[in-house]
């Protein structure tokens, strides 16, 4: 048999592509190397960590006797925020799944002008927090507020989270697979549907995960654009009664929908692998012409990016320009700035050191075991920051009072919080590099933890790091936590933010939401740019 | 100089059918194997567990006299001791060529793994190539850094998986030829894994057929294709020419003339009806006189260092294949004559393949 010349030098270590895919499903799956202690036990610790706030939470809810927490369930008023959390959510994710793989098709497969300008501005909605997009239309639109205003909002906040995974998978699709469809006759469109979508399910099922929970789990958006579901039924349930069972009891029925999404994805993904998308193709896809509809795909582009970032900066920009100098301290500013940036690097870290063996056993391992520790550091997401950060006083208080109010007990709520998005990244990352190196490293001697090391972190690390730039990202817009555990005397630019929008200063609140976007946009530009 | 022992080796994942089948395999010191099988035979599960990156279902697999699977015993693959050779390389590929031949060497000190990843690169015929990173290789130099990472921590055993199978044919020749100088000069036991007959008939010492989960023959590349143990090896190590014949007193009578039998064991005592295996370079093609057989051409297929004649002749369902070194100076239609060289081998009580099936599905396993 002849192999063509080309093949020669395609074939780099990083693909294997040619055995048959039935035998290396198996034995990439349950017939690797036991999972070793060195990753059960920290993964085993993650979990527990990540479980805490909800052992918190059933302890809360039962504290009053089974009877009184299931009259709070029985309720009416339950259903009804259920159904009102369920649809916001149900739009939502067709919203972003349809703007996330648009883009990535657009910025990734076609002869789109400028692909790089629009892949960054595509990232960039993760650097404004939904709490800043909602006040930024809304005080635009007064009468947005509502389902239509929380949809919106949310919709353009979320895409990214299925922007990036879907752009990056298409990155990892070898070109040869369309071009051999395209070959055998058929159309571009076809080709996308019968050869693109099918592989980019696993990182569209990721993404539309990430973005329910996201919508779940919100409190900012929709408390300002006075929707009410779960997470906002629940502040104002903790606020205004001195009872915190039915707090804790509304946030146990919001982590059974979590639970049950996170199962909905699971079964989705099934046992399938990343099968055939490798380390980044040798040499990227031909970019698909446009041709006439090159005119509509500019415009989406635009209305997207228009929408989700131009607009709230120029509402921004109006605001600034509304103020005057003595409605805001530049220095005060500059010191809020570093505090959050020195805070969300300390919470980005933690979170990553404990999703790394969590990751790793998700990636590599597909038993029961693995199953169970991937959920359980998923509850994070499932719970609003208002209820972490209770769990948190509640055991500060009880356990730990050194920890009461000081800046470590807040990066660890963070941790729990985005843990989900931590990990998700390290599996991803994770899945890209190929199994077979690390049975290579250790028929070379190195044990589990050298193979971790040597192998596995290094290829991975561009999907680690990806995934800490997000974390980073996310911790500083976070609100809620934040509120309730920052050290007393100590802000974040998002309390800040909050305090004046309280006291509807919003001349005075602008420029914080503007550094807030600043700051966060260049993980976001780096994201983008660098692949 | 270690030896290799697997013993009643299975292997069944978790649904489905067995795929190994209580496999027997010794491989001596020093020696290299070629496990040869259609895909599916089980050959990549047997090198993944005896790597010990799969657990056997049952049996022993042995290095040196230490167990390293076995009821009770499982040797994590790092501590086999077992190189391993992989389909594309598997290099590292954040790693430069030197890192990644110095990888399994952590017990040496610097300077140390620096001098045999240079000594390793000279073995391989890469002096000079330390600092590329694997992207930057050929296939085939790959394949070398590949050979050369397996090869530095001095394993007992070296598994190849396919390792050929992604180069050009105009190179497999030469990186085969300096695997087996490169294995001579280190003395490893080594294990190569193919479904292509030409390269385990050339490269190893010793050929193990498999199919379906068990060692159907294991000989020297000479015994494998001169005396295969079925009608299905004889199909699947090469080209058989499957003809029906009565045996007596160690010759074989056939409709293409008179032959004796090959002795060995098995035959000898052979008398009566079965099938007769002679390979297409024992035919040979000449005037139709007395003492030949007479044949029609009906094909003449050029493949530059031989030609290859098809040959009806009567009393046979099926046209003969001839291999003639060479070009031929004979076209389809033409009579000839027909004579046999060397021995037979000889399957008693077994009909030749009315429809060519058993070899015509050995063919096609083999041509995959």
């Amino acid at each position: 048999m002849n192999v063509p010349s080309q093949s020669l030098f395609r074939a780099g270590p990083g693909e294997k592509r040619r055995a048959p895919a039935v035998s290396r499903r198996r034995r990439g799956t349950s017939e690797g190397p036991r999972m070793s202690a060195v990753l059960a036990v920290p993964a085993a610790v993650t979990a527990a960590f990540a479980l805490l706030p909800l052992v918190y939470l059933t302890v809360r809810s039962l504290e009053h006797g089974f009877g009184y927490a299931w009259d709070i369930v029985a309720d009416g008023r339950t259903a009804h925020l259920l159904v009102r959390s369920l649809s916001l959510a149900l739009v939502v994710v067709a919203a972003s799944v349809l703007i996330g793989v648009s883009l990535a098709w657009l910025t990734e497969r076609t002869a789109l002008p400028a692909p790089r300008l629009w892949a960054v501005l595509a990232t960039l909605p993760l650097a404004v927090p939904s709490y800043v997009m909602a006040f930024s239309w809304l005080s635009a639109f007064p009468s947005l507020a509502g389902f239509r205003g929380a949809a919106l909002v949310l919709s353009l906040a979320c895409s990214p989270y299925v922007y990036l995974p879907v752009a990056a998978a298409l990155r990892g699709i070898d070109p040869a697979q369309e071009e051999a469809a395209r070959s055998l006759g058929h159309g571009a469109l076809g080709v996308f549907l019968r050869i693109t979508l099918p592989q980019l399910r696993h990182a569209v099922g990721g993404g539309a995960l990430l973005v329910a929970l996201y919508v779940v789990a919100d409190f900012g958006a929709v408390s300002l654009m006075r929707y009410d579901t779960f997470t906002r039924a629940i502040h104002t349930s903790y606020r205004a009664s001195f009872d915190r069972t039915p707090a804790a009891v509304l946030s146990c029925v919001l982590v059974l929908l979590t639970a049950l999404l996170v199962l909905a994805e699971r079964r989705a993904r099934g046992r399938a692998r990343l099968a055939g998308t490798g380390r980044g193709s040798p040499r990227p896809a031909e970019r698909l012409p446009l041709g006439r509809l090159r005119g509509p795909a500019v415009g989406w582009c635009a209305l997207v990016a228009g929408a989700a970032v131009a607009f709230p900066l120029g509402s921004l920009g109006y605001w600034i320009a509304q103020g005057t100098s003595a409605t805001w301290d530049p220095a005060e500013l500059a010191d809020t700035a570093w505090a959050t940036a020195r805070l969300a690097a300390a919470g980005a870290a933690l979170t990553i050191l404990l999703a790394l063996p969590v990751g790793v056993v998700a990636a590599r391992h597909r038993t029961r075991t693995a199953h169970l520790l991937e959920q359980a550091s998923f509850a994070g997401h499932a719970l609003p920051g208002i209820t972490v950060a209770l769990a948190m006083v509640f055991l500060s208080v009880r356990y730990a009072y050194a920890l009461y109010q000081q800046w470590p007990l807040l990066v660890m709520a963070y941790a729990m919080l985005f843990l989900p998005l931590a990990v998700t990244a390290v599996r991803t990352a994770v899945l890209q590099a190929p199994p077979e190196l690390e049975y290579m490293a250790r028929s070379l001697g190195r044990g589990p933890l050298g193979t971790l090391r040597a192998v596995t972190v290094p290829l991975a690390a561009p999907g680690i790091a990806t995934g800490a730039a997000l974390t980073f990202v996310v911790i500083m817009k976070e609100l809620p936590a934040t509120l309730l555990l920052r050290p007393t005397g100590m802000d974040t630019l998002a309390t800040r933010l909050w305090t004046h929008t309280g006291v509807a200063a919003y001349a005075a609140a602008a420029p914080y939401a503007l550094a807030l976007i600043l700051i966060a946009a260049v993980p976001s530009y780096l994201l983008g740019r660098h692949r | 100089m270690t030896e290799l022992r697997v013993r009643g080796l299975t292997k069944t994942y978790r649904r489905g059918e067995p795929v190994l089948r209580g496999l027997d395999l010794n491989v001596a010191g020093g020696e290299l194997t070629a496990v040869l099988g259609p895909s599916g035979c089980g050959k990549t599960t047997l090198l993944r567990i005896i790597a010990g990156f799969v657990e056997p279902t049952g049996g022993t697999v042995a290095v040196g006299g230490r167990v390293l699977s076995g009821p009770g015993v499982r040797i994590r693959p790092e501590r086999r001791a077992i190189g391993i050779v992989a389909q594309e390389g598997a290099l590292f590929p954040h790693l430069s060529v030197a890192r990644n031949i110095t990888f399994g060497l952590t017990a040496l000190a610097r300077p140390d793994r620096r001098a045999r990843a240079g000594e390793l690169l000279e073995l391989v015929g890469l002096a000079g190539l330390d600092a590329r990173m694997p992207h930057e290789l050929s296939g085939g130099q790959q394949q070398r850094v590949a050979l050369a990472r397996a090869l530095a921590p001095r394993p007992s055993v070296v598994l190849f998986d396919e390792p050929f199978n992604a180069l050009d044919s105009s190179l497999r020749g030469g990186l085969r030829d300096d695997v087996r100088a490169a294995l001579r000069a280190t003395g490893a036991t080594a294990v190569l894994v193919t479904h292509d007959q030409q390269e385990a008939l050339s490269v190893a010492d010793r050929v193990a057929v498999l199919r379906e989960g068990r060692v159907e023959q294991h000989g020297t590349p000479e015994e494998v294709y001169r005396q295969p143990a079925s009608m299905w090896v004889a199909g699947f190590v090469g080209d058989a020419v499957l003809v029906p014949a009565s045996a007596a007193g160690g010759i074989a009578h056939t409709p293409l003339g008179r032959v004796p039998l090959t002795t060995d064991a098995r035959t000898t005592d052979a008398d009566g009806d079965g099938t007769a295996l002679l390979r297409p370079e024992q035919l040979r093609l000449g005037a139709a006189d007395a003492s030949a057989t007479r044949g029609t051409v009906t094909d003449i297929r050029f493949h530059g260092h031989d030609t290859v004649a098809l040959i009806s002749v009567g009393g046979l369902p099926r046209a003969v294949a001839v291999r003639h070194a060479g070009p031929l100076a004979l076209r389809p239609g033409d009579s000839t004559g027909l004579t046999i060289t060397g021995t037979a081998t000889f399957y008693p009580d077994a009909p030749p393949p009315s429809s060519d099936a058993a070899t015509a599905e050995a063919r096609a396993q083999r041509v995959r």
